[in-house]
């Protein structure tokens, strides 16, 4: 039992930044807007974070920089989501497509970043990443939290939050009141990017020491995954969250069970992709999808 | 006034045109890239120099030729045009296969499984591996046919998911096969090998092999079912508007199954294709092979049709192929990424001109209307 | 005269079409005033431009006397201007005082929605106007016509003095229609003008003041409601004299072909839509089923044709049991069947007419051979001949796309393929749905013509009108059960009315 509550640490390392992208998925989904994106996005914020920490960290900044390269992933995770909101929002594109196009862009840029700023396919390393607290937690477990209990509030106590979900459901009777359906749905676009940016610089600042075209690995479609089997509401969001993030999290905490450490690691690296494929089938939650999910917004056709 | 009427009509049916639209997309990603370079410093002609290298075998720089980059530049197009087709099957029938790289790698382990195991028997023993390849694409891709058709688990995350469930699946399979380090297996006997003598006297010792015979086939097969047969009929129904499809006797989940199989036998195929033609040993995947991926942008290029993805793939072919030429003058090889992504988001810009089309429509009426 | 609202000289484009051509509307202060016109008259557009919903390329606008530039819904609301929308535009998952405070939320110090605030208000104009709802319901469990309640409630707690309703009867049984004519006039009474979007002569002279009449784009008129008659009323919509009365012949019936017993269908949701349903339509007859929207029609037609399954009971084709067995299957068995959205079950729009001439039985001979392989010549000779006997007017014949035909011409296609598999029973949905008159005089027509050559035909209308006339037994659907069944002649549409709201015929309560 003692080493289960030892793992606590580790499952909320990995889990949190799940969470966090999630979350984003979910507001954005629910306005409207389907992001697929999320994985370039976490690349291109985990790049960024990455990159900015490794070159202050050589320019003397200290812990400074730690924050400050987070805020520069967030920043630059938004920016590119820019591409997406354009796309989806004002010119009506298929949001699939342009999800994955942005998904094949990042893959592309991240890497050519890397190749100017240090020639190399990957980031510099840098010496010392996030520090954990007393428990051994790390703060991004802390900014998890907050951002959870942040987007419940705003969705279901702010009347930006009620307009919001009623662009996602019903756009046309939320025009027909006078609510701006583009901007609505461009403000939740642009805070998926910065949240999957955001969650992207957690990666790379927590669980290992530089950016590698494998960093983020499909953690992206996890988090969309788990907006789904969440059923687009924070709480089961969050559960759901926790569920593929323990699965993911077994890989390092199987070390710890003798037993298992017969098994190739390779089964524990395909763990949480097989239990989230299981609980997407045990539980299609297509009903509970906004009804507005993924249409472009045309004024007048109704 | 008739020479205005005349220009404007000219706009409006290029614009219209999905092939004309396409050919823009690519010059546009072009572009951009082009910029990008610039703006990082580097010269943006070497970039071009390597493209054309590749595309020619004729190096600008030392005015050497070099018949092997063409060659190569072919053999790369294959497994680009097969994962294209993938996503092309797939996309008719209204489903979009990002699991391409998945059924690849499914169809490349089993390859390199029958190619190390099975009877070497020449002619038998490369077909053996080919089929086997396929087949198990054809599962790959059912299984998500099926999990969408039953259950409606949405494609898009359900391949990603079984992509990586490929990988790890291929890796602890191929490390068990004879000879294995951790990279690599052991060397495939003769038999098992797709390559071609008369192709490598030709091209100067390419690895082009008989996996390009195949590739033609797959564009005939794809382009026949498609258009000439009744399942195809049955699958552009189904992709078009599935429910009318069901109301009009269309066996609908059967028919998503069915074309996310064939989807999956496409791409099965370029993995197998891969293993055996352009290596001469098996490899134990660290990473994907990105075929599968690269595969989406062909088939949106190419506007899902055969010829169109066929065209889409030599020029993805093409760029393969300069990356380590681009590498050596200094550009970075991920500007290639960078363009096909860039294409793939302007590709889903189409509906935009849509847009752009009716408002100049719009504006031409109003016109007409209010000079009454 | 006072006018409470003046659009002058209104023209609206969309790519293709000139919605409004020069458009003129006056409507007093306080009166009811009735916009008719066709499907496609830009009656709509009109108010749309007046809601803020479009904007106008050219013409003015005055309200209250006053010129004004109605670029967005919120300055219509702002104006006082009020739209009832045809298509309730309310949050399916949000409760009915959601729906009514969106957008004009009463918030706490703090900024938080104050939902209680919300409520009691809500309470205070339900009661005022006498418009009951429950505030905290979900609207997706409320009946149709409280729905409709509240969409009026929204544009109360907006204060609108001037209320549109577009089309508002299509949903409601002749009772509820009877109701909103009385919150109608009582709006009237509290000083509110109305301004009423609708093809219903009845409704015009049941209510209105006034009535502006719309074609094709253009102002034909202004008459007092009171002095001009429904048949003049007519001629001005549609142009030229309208026939009202269908002519048949009486019909010649033969054995049962279609049979259903004890009939049981759940929705998509679960519930059972469908209840103990029975029937039986013989060769050569119409069938009718009268019914509000929502009470199993749908389901009914899903269980049938095959599109949903079915919980318990049986359906007969000519002595097959087809409870089961698959759609194609029953297709082959002779089943036809004209849907009630042809957009969504009838067509492919991007498949051509002759492609889509052969969606049932494009895997058959002489379409397909033994190996799988289409004959394209012959669906485009066959479908040029459909094109020709049904008049079907297509841009490129055969070739041209579905999705590019007009509404009337599109029903013409698929009522066109289902007649030439020459079913034995005719499953006939909505059929002049959104059709201007010249193609629903023609679908009526040919419904009747394939009737006369024998074949079983079961029609599912809401237009009380079309199934009065066409059919030649009546029955009648409420909660998902027949109600009662009746020759045509022997039932009155006030009686069939309370049918349809459930009572027995003899005024009997279930």
């Amino acid at each position: 039992m003692n080493t289960l509550f030892n793992m606590i640490p580790s499952v909320l390392m990995i889990v949190s930044p799940i969470l966090i992208t999630a979350v984003g998925g979910m507001i954005c989904e629910k306005s409207g807007v389907v992001n697929i994106a999320l994985e370039g996005l976490m690349g291109v914020g985990a790049c960024a974070a990455a990159s900015a920490h490794v070159l202050m960290e050589g320019a003397g900044l200290g812990t400074p920089s730690i924050w400050i390269s987070l805020a520069i992933g967030a920043s630059i995770g938004a920016i590119f989501s820019l591409i997406h909101a354009v796309a989806a929002i004002n010119l009506n594109a298929d949001q699939t497509i342009s999800g994955t196009g942005i998904n094949l862009l990042a893959d592309g840029a991240t890497i050519f970043v890397a190749q100017i700023l240090f020639n190399a396919d990957r980031t510099r390393e840098f010496r010392m990443g996030m520090q954990t607290d007393a428990l051994g937690i790390y703060p991004t477990a802390y900014i998890a939290l907050t951002v959870v209990l942040l987007a419940w509030f705003i969705l279901y106590k702010l009347p930006f939050g009620m307009h919001l979900r009623a662009c996602g459901e019903h756009p046309h009777a939320a025009d027909s009141v006078g609510i701006n359906v583009k901007r609505i749905r461009y403000i939740a676009v642009l805070t998926s990017g910065l949240l999957a940016g955001l969650a992207g610089g957690c990666i790379v600042l927590t669980q290992t020491i530089q950016y590698t075209s494998n960093t983020i690995n499909g953690r992206g479609f996890i988090a969309l995954a788990a907006v789904s089997f969440g059923r687009w509401r924070p709480v089961g969001v969050t559960f759901a969250a926790f569920l593929f993030g323990t699965a993911q999290a077994f890989a390092i905490i199987a070390n710890n069970f003798p037993a298992l450490r017969v098994l190739p690691s390779e089964v524990f690296n395909m763990l949480p992709y097989i239990i989230t494929l299981i609980a997407l089938v045990a539980f299609s939650g297509k009903n509970y999808a906004p009804r507005a999910n993924g249409k472009p917004y045309i004024k007048g056709a109704s | 006034m008739k020479s205005v009427e005349k220009h404007e009509s000219l706009t409006n049916r290029l614009l219209s045109s999905d092939g004309a639209v396409s050919v823009l997309v690519v010059l546009l990603g072009f572009l951009v890239g082009t910029i990008l370079v610039a703006i990082v410093g580097k010269n943006p002609l070497n970039m071009y120099k390597a493209i054309f290298q590749s595309l020619s075998g004729y190096n600008i720089d030392n005015g050497k030729m070099n018949i092997r980059y063409i060659g190569e530049t072919l053999n790369y197009a294959v497994p680009f045009i097969l994962c294209g087709l993938s996503m092309a099957f797939a996309a008719r029938a209204g489903l979009f296969n990002i699991g391409g790289e998945g059924q690849y790698i499914m169809g490349l382990t089993v390859a390199q499984v029958i190619g190390l195991l099975g009877p070497q028997v020449s002619g038998l023993h490369w077909i053996l591996a080919i089929l086997g390849a396929m087949i198990v694409g054809a599962f790959w891709g059912g299984i998500v046919g099926i999990l969408k058709a039953k259950y409606e688990v949405s494609e898009v995350v359900s391949t990603i998911m079984l992509n990586y469930v490929a990988l790890y699946l291929s890796r602890i399979i191929c490390l068990q096969l004879p000879g294995a380090t951790t990279y690599k297996t052991a060397n495939f006997p003769e038999t098992a090998l797709l390559n071609n003598s008369l192709f490598q006297k030709l091209t100067n010792n390419s690895m082009l092999n008989n996996g390009f015979f195949l590739m033609i086939i797959a564009l005939v097969v794809y382009w026949f079912i498609m258009e000439k047969t009744n399942l195809g009929f049955g699958l552009r129904a189904t992709g078009f508007n599935k429910e009318a499809a069901r109301c009009s006797g269309i066996p609908v989940v059967k028919s998503i199954a069915i074309s996310m199989a064939i989807a999956g036998t496409f791409a099965g195929l370029a993995g197998g294709i891969v293993a055996l033609g352009s290596f001469r040993y098996g490899r134990i995947l660290s990473g994907m092979d990105n075929y599968g991926f690269n595969g989406i942008a062909v088939a949106l290029v190419g506007n899902n049709t055969a010829f169109g993805t066929m065209l889409a793939g030599f020029l993805f072919g093409m760029l393969k192929n300069a990356q380590a030429l681009m590498q050596g003058k200094q550009i970075p090889k991920e500007i290639t990424f960078i363009i096909q992504g860039l294409i793939v988001v302007f590709i889903a810009l189409r509906s935009a001109i849509a847009i752009y089309l009716a408002w100049r429509n719009k504006r031409q009426l109003q016109r007409e209307v209010l000079t009454k | 005269m006072e006018y409470a609202i003046e659009m002058i000289g209104i023209t609206k484009t969309f790519p293709g079409v000139v919605a409004n051509d020069n458009v003129t509307l006056k409507v007093a202060e306080q009166e009811v005033h009735a916009l008719l016109g066709e499907n496609g008259a830009g009656k709509s557009t009109l108010m749309s431009i007046l809601f803020g919903a479009y904007n106008a390329d050219s013409g003015t606008t005055r309200i209250h006397g006053k010129p004004v530039n109605i670029k967005d819904p919120n300055v219509a609301t702002d104006l006082g201007i009020g739209m009832v929308h045809q298509h309730f535009k309310l949050v399916h998952n949000y409760s009915v005082t959601e729906n009514i405070v969106l957008g004009m939320e009463p918030k706490t110090k703090l900024g938080l929605l104050n939902i209680g605030k919300a409520e009691k208000r809500v309470a205070e104009l339900s009661k005022r106007y006498g418009l009951h709802v429950d505030p905290q319901a979900l609207v997706e469990d409320i009946t149709v016509s409280a729905q409709q309640r509240v969409e009026i409630l929204k544009t109360l707690y907006r204060n609108a003095n001037i209320i549109i309703f577009d089309e508002p009867t299509a949903v409601l049984t002749p009772q509820e229609i009877d109701e909103l004519m009385e919150i109608i006039r009582r709006l009237r009474a509290e000083g509110k003008t109305i301004v009423l979007i609708t093809h219903k002569l009845k409704e015009i002279k049941a209510v209105a003041d006034r009535c502006t009449v719309l074609r094709r784009g253009k102002y034909i008129g202004t008459v007092d409601v009171e002095t001009v008659s429904e048949q003049h009323l007519a001629e001005m919509m549609v142009g030229r004299a309208v026939q009202f009365e269908i002519e048949k012949n009486p019909p010649r019936i033969g054995e049962v072909v279609l049979s259903i017993k004890d009939l049981f269908v759940a929705d998509h949701l679960g519930h059972m839509k469908v209840k103990d349903f029975s029937i039986e339509v013989h060769k050569g007859e119409i069938v009718g089923i009268a019914g509000i929207d929502g009470n199993g029609q749908t389901e009914l037609l899903n269980g049938i044709s095959g599109l949903s399954a079915v919980a318990s009971g049986t359906i007969m084709l000519n002595g097959n049991d087809i409870t089961h067995t698959t759609i194609r299957k029953r297709i082959e068995l002779g089943l036809g069947h004209i849907p009630e959205d042809r957009q969504k079950h009838g067509l492919i729009s991007d498949f051509t007419i002759s492609e889509n001439c052969v969606l049932k039985n494009y895997y058959k001979a002489p379409y397909s051979n033994k190996y799988g392989l289409l004959d394209e010549a012959k669906m485009i000779a066959d479908a040029d001949i459909l094109i020709e006997e049904f008049d079907i007017r297509a841009g490129q014949g055969s070739q041209t796309t579905a999705g590019s035909l007009s509404g009337g011409n599109q029903q013409k296609t698929i009522v066109a393929r289902e007649i030439h598999l020459s079913p034995h029973v005719l499953l006939v949905a909505q059929p002049t749905r959104g059709l201007d008159v010249g193609a629903i005089e023609y679908i009526r027509k040919r419904i009747i013509a394939e009737r006369d050559k024998g074949r079983a035909i079961l029609l599912i209308s809401f237009e009380l009108d079309e199934i009065m006339n066409l059919c030649d037994r009546i029955a009648t659907i409420s909660k998902g059960s027949i109600v009662g069944i009746f020759n045509q002649g022997e039932v009155t549409e006030r009686e069939i009315g309370m049918m349809m709201a459930g009572s027995k015929k003899d005024g009997e309560n279930p």
